[in-house]
């Protein structure tokens, strides 16, 4: 058997593969719901309307798909440029802590200058973070995708030591968790009544610059080439060191802004558990929408909602919420798979 | 070798069709080769002549038609039986192990493991007559990773005879030897042809066809277009059946050189791998002068395209442009010091291969104020350039949206000329401008880089073929082991001459001079 790669593939197959893709992920979550002894109709039912079948079921969606939006693009940015940063998860991490350590009174300001100046600060914590195993890499050849793995279960442990000792909430019962952010450090509600924040809106907002940088920007055309061809852009004279460590701040920061929004628009105070690997994810929501920023936006949602939605369908039926993550993982694999298809044909011979 | 009328057929194709998705790569292609002949596949890059030889080899399976070895047929796919019914294949690229010796790679796949050390004396005493009878000078113990690159393809041809190959496909073979090994090839398939061997030879070069050959196939565009006796043919007809018109004769008038633009003095750069780097090399580039670089490929042809394409710095000696030594330098260096810079290898050096043709136009400008300005692109702009070299350098494609990997190579190639060219250089550094082109595009860089040197850009050609060295350059410099041989006037040297130089001789004294 052997692929033949197709010059051109036509707009049949750039949509109807992926679109195969969605039936076979949507056939296999059925099989698990029958497999878990379920009548996969309800149970597909059941998770779409606790995905969005109402209004407090999509705001949920919306708030869950906020971090994964910054994590889709913090990955999304630099897989563009070849850059493989696993390490949103500790980006998001040091978002997080400076959004505590700015927001619990230390700096005493209104929030319309404390909100952009904690925001500002997280996302440079976040950049720190990933220019390290950026350097290295550049200098040493180090491989970044151990480097910043590996970062993230020091993030976690450091956190873990902060919780446990300077930043543990005196008044938190014994309880591994930071004071809670004041008032002008919080991100308001969109709207009255509805739980919703400004963090999302801010994604969308980021999605949009990220898409703009890429495309109109010289920036992103040096990230793109440098992204697409190494040896070409070093050729045709691109600082090939410069572009790297630049995707790499741009990286790190929308990273840090996930947890930063987690924390002054959602929770309020920092505790161990505030992702459930929301920087893993956003690998997945990165892919899933082609490394395109205005797809993650698209692919977040989705992504956000098959776990919103796998919780309430559990909640009322008992079938385990892991569906959701075997679900998320088949849907992954079948897009890969189906864009590789689009474009090769399989010949035999 | 008059009778090959009455010989028998040895193989015989039929009606050979294979399609690569739209693409016809061989076209209901049929003819027969007899006992004791050399025939000469001839055709252009992308004709099929590969494709056609890797059915007949089993890489491949034939949509249509068939294929029969001494009578009978041959099972598609599958080249152990090519193999085993006498089929032996000189690749472009050896298929040898490095740190095994000679007679271990030419035994290697003949034998079982465990029987390889009983045989060892008798397969060696095998290899040694069978070297000495067909001319094939090489040592069978020496180590292949020792070996130059002439005597591996002896290793190759070798190892075809070890297997009692009877029919022996060689796909271009001088592209890697002076012209004094191509002689010895000759020679070689010259006994091994008596001695009942049939030989087809795939080549773009007519006067080896014209050499080697007894009949001609030309191939163009998958169909076999023409079929002639070697004996009742001439260059110029071949030509012009394997390109499908008349075939336009480069124009060479003299020029008068110019000042110094860029000189090296005794410069020498670290080997990198199996870069070859450069010893004590000293070299001017004229303005309004083409400088060729003949040389075996792998010589330091690499290295010095890399030391003047601000890819590497000297590491001792000097490198001086307009007279003033140069101090930092790259790429970007050279490219603003105005050296146009066509690399070797247009697909993963040149082009970014899921770039539009613009976004590929403005790679090296794209932070000229013209392009970009405060960290914004102007793809306006950046089009309205991509649209003028399309229109200026005839690149045939789409539009300037179109991706480039759509394009053929002789169009990749034209969009790099016109990339490099537009900025006016002073100097151009064109390393194997035409390799893989078809004829049509072949002529047209060769004009390009004449043009510019009318213009008084100091042209520095590097090829293999050393024809085209000698049809260009004003001055010819040989390049072996990384040094360089002085400067030759155009005309001053035959072929065989500059072949001796290629072959490693004559530095010795040139070294003392130096």
């Amino acid at each position: 058997m052997r692929l033949e790669p197709i010059a051109d593939p036509g707009l049949g197959r750039t949509l109807g593969f992926p679109a195969a893709a969605l039936a076979a992920t949507l056939a296999f979550a059925m099989a698990l719901a029958m497999a878990a002894g379920a009548d996969p109709l309800v149970v597909l039912g059941l998770m779409i309307k606790g995905a969005a079948g109402s209004k407090f079921a999509l705001l949920e969606t919306l708030n869950r798909a906020t971090p994964l939006i910054f994590t889709g693009l913090a990955v999304a940015v630099a897989f563009r440029a070849k850059l493989w940063n696993i390490g949103a998860e500790a980006q998001l991490y040091a978002g997080a802590i400076i959004a505590v350590l700015l927001g619990t009174g230390a700096v005493a300001l209104p929030w319309p200058l404390l909100l952009p100046l904690s925001a500002l600060a997280a996302a440079v914590a976040g950049s720190l973070v990933l220019l390290g195993p950026a350097t290295l890499k550049l200098r040493f050849g180090v491989d970044e995708v151990v480097t910043t793995l590996l970062f993230n279960f020091i993030m976690l442990l450091f956190v873990s030591y902060l919780l446990e000792g300077p930043m543990k909430d005196p008044a938190g019962m014994g309880w591994p968790k930071s004071q809670r952010l004041i008032a002008d450090a919080r991100l308001p509600r969109i709207a009255d009544g509805l739980r919703l924040h400004w963090g999302f809106l801010l994604a969308l907002i980021a999605a949009a610059g990220v898409w703009i940088v890429q495309t109109r920007t010289t920036l992103g055309y040096e990230m793109r080439a440098v992204g697409l061809n190494p040896t070409a852009a070093r050729f045709a004279g691109l600082p090939v060191g410069r572009i790297m460590i630049k995707t790499a701040l741009l990286s790190g920061g929308l990273a840090a802004l996930a947890g930063w929004s987690e924390v002054a628009g959602l929770k309020g105070s920092l505790t161990l558990d505030l992702s459930p690997g929301f920087g893993y994810t956003g690998i997945i929501v990165a892919m899933l929408a082609l490394l395109n920023p205005l797809g993650v936006v698209v692919s977040a949602l989705f992504v956000a909602g098959v776990f919103v939605g796998a919780d309430s369908m559990s909640r009322a039926i008992g079938v385990p919420t892991y569906i959701a993550d075997a679900l998320l993982a088949a849907s992954l694999l079948f897009m890969v798979l189906a864009l590789l298809l689009a474009r090769v044909r399989v010949r035999r011979g | 070798m008059g009778g090959q009328a009455q010989a028998r057929a040895v193989l015989r194709l039929s009606g050979i069709t294979k399609r690569f998705g739209s693409l016809v790569a061989n076209d209901a292609i049929t003819f027969d080769l007899h006992e004791g002949e050399v025939i000469a596949l001839l055709g252009e890059n992308g004709a099929g002549k590969t494709t056609l030889m890797n059915i007949l080899f089993g890489h491949y399976s034939a949509d249509e038609g068939s294929v029969k070895l001494f009578g009978a047929p041959l099972p598609p796919g599958n080249p152990r039986a090519a193999l085993a019914a006498g089929v032996g294949m000189v690749h472009q690229h050896f298929t040898l192990a490095d740190n095994l010796t000679v007679t271990e790679n030419i035994t290697l796949g003949t034998e079982p493991l465990w029987r390889m050390g009983r045989s060892r004396a008798a397969a060696r005493k095998r290899v040694e007559d069978l070297s000495r009878d067909f001319g094939l000078a090489v040592h069978p113990d020496a180590r292949v990773g020792n070996l130059s690159v002439g005597e591996r393809q002896r290793v190759e041809i070798l190892k075809a005879l070890y297997r009692d190959a009877r029919i022996l496909i060689l796909d271009e073979p001088t592209a890697v030897l002076t012209p004094q090994e191509a002689d010895d090839l000759f020679a070689t398939l010259k006994k091994a042809v008596a001695r009942g061997m049939s030989v087809i030879f795939i080549s773009h070069k007519l006067h080896e066809v014209m050499a080697i050959s007894s009949r001609v196939l030309v191939l163009r565009h998958g169909k076999l277009v023409g079929e002639v006796r070697t004996a009742d043919t001439d260059k110029h007809q071949l030509a012009t059946m394997m390109v499908g018109a008349e075939v336009a004769e480069l124009e060479v008038r003299p020029h008068a050189p110019g000042p110094v633009l860029l000189a090296l003095k005794g410069v020498s750069t670290p080997a990198r791998g199996n870069v070859t780097g450069l010893r004590n090399v000293t070299l001017d580039l004229r303005a309004g002068q083409i400088t060729g670089l003949a040389g075996v490929s792998g010589n330091g042809q690499a290295a010095l395209a890399a030391l003047i394409g601000g890819l590497e710095l000297p590491d001792k000696g000097e490198m001086t442009l307009d007279g003033a030594s140069v101090e930092g330098w790259s790429p970007r260096q050279a490219v603003d010091a105005g050296v146009a810079r066509i690399p070797e290898d247009r697909h993963t050096t040149g082009t970014v291969a899921d770039f539009t043709l613009t976004e590929n136009a403005i790679l090296e400008s794209y932070g000229d104020a013209k392009f970009s300005r405060k960290g914004w692109m102007d793809w306006r702009a950046a089009e309205g350039f991509a649209q003028d070299i399309i229109a200026r350098y005839d690149v045939r494609c789409p539009g300037p949206a179109t991706r480039i990997r759509l394009l053929s190579g002789g169009n990749m190639q034209k969009l790099i000329l016109g990339r490099v060219l537009e900025r006016g250089p002073k100097i151009i550094l064109a390393n194997q401008p035409v390799r893989g082109l078809d004829i049509g595009a072949v002529t047209y860089v060769h004009q390009r880089l004449l043009q510019a040197r009318d213009e008084s850009a100091a042209v520095l050609l590097i090829s293999e073929d050393l024809d085209e060295v000698m049809a260009l350059s004003d001055v010819i410099h040989v390049i072996s082991e990384g040094r360089l041989s002085p400067g030759f006037a155009r005309g001053a040297m035959t072929p065989a001459q500059l072949g001796v130089w290629m072959a490693g001789h004559g530095f010795e004294r040139s070294d003392h001079a130096a």
